[in-house]
């Protein structure tokens, strides 16, 4: 631990700052699962309607799953940059839930 | 043209971005995926919009109702497609240092946005709310 000179610490706080924002983002899926899941029991369950909110909630544990790995890898001082993966990733839960949307609304 | 090309290529490869350049400060890393997840939570809101049109309007006429919802969807999924491609782009112009690329994208969506408001408001209001 003491060999090398200790990292220092960043005056601006830029993890921190981006851990949060991962947070909002985390809220603002679970927002958006939350109505998906709404609108799909619209007018009482059906076989269609059940699956699509199995299908939501497993978008959210998605990004929640991603997310929580990227708040992990941002938790050390000079954190390494966004993977394109984690980004699409993120992106793919947001699309998914409009592909959703578009199949049950009515 | 070229730059359709060469964003696609990136959106397709996205390692490459690592190839070029120089890896840039990595707080600049960060501020620009903040701003990624600012459009990814943009995109996330006009989308449970969206949900929010069919599910909380219900006396709405159903080609308005849909009509809405659809249109705040599709805008939703188009700014979390934006978001990646933008990022990307901030990405590279920081490795190569270049100047952060620039876009009508804000201005056009915040009129979208206004559009979209100024015809719920009208609907609502003049009691088209018939069915």
């Amino acid at each position: 631990m003491t060999s090398g000179p200790q990292p220092v610490r960043d005056p601006g706080l830029q993890p921190e700052r981006t851990r949060l924002a991962w947070r909002r983002t985390t809220l603002s899926c679970t927002v958006a699962a939350v109505l998906a899941g709404k609108q799909a029991l619209q007018g009482g369950p059906s076989p269609l309607g059940l699956l699509a909110v199995a299908a939501s909630l497993l978008v959210w544990l998605a990004f929640v799953a991603l997310a929580h790995r990227r708040m992990r890898d941002l938790s050390v001082p000079r954190p390494a940059v966004l993977t394109a993966r984690t980004a699409w990733g993120a992106v793919a839960c947001a699309l998914l839930l409009t592909v959703f949307a578009v199949a049950i609304v009515r | 043209m070229n730059g359709i090309l060469t964003s696609l290529r990136l959106w397709f490869a996205p390692a490459r971005v690592r190839d070029e350049g120089e890896t840039p400060d990595y707080r600049f890393s960060l501020a620009n995926e903040r701003t990624f997840l600012a459009w990814v939570r943009t995109a996330l809101a006009l989308i449970g919009g969206g949900f929010a049109v069919d599910q909380f309007l219900p006396d709405l006429r159903w080609a308005w109702r849909i009509g809405l919802s659809l249109t705040l969807l599709a805008v939703g999924a188009l700014c979390s497609l934006r978001a990646v491609n933008h990022w990307v782009r901030c990405e590279l112009a920081m490795r190569r240092g270049e100047d952060l690329p620039v876009t009508r994208f804000p201005a056009v969506l915040s009129l979208a946005v206004g559009v979209v408001a100024l015809i719920m408001v009208v609907v609502v209001l003049f009691g088209w709310a018939d069915r």
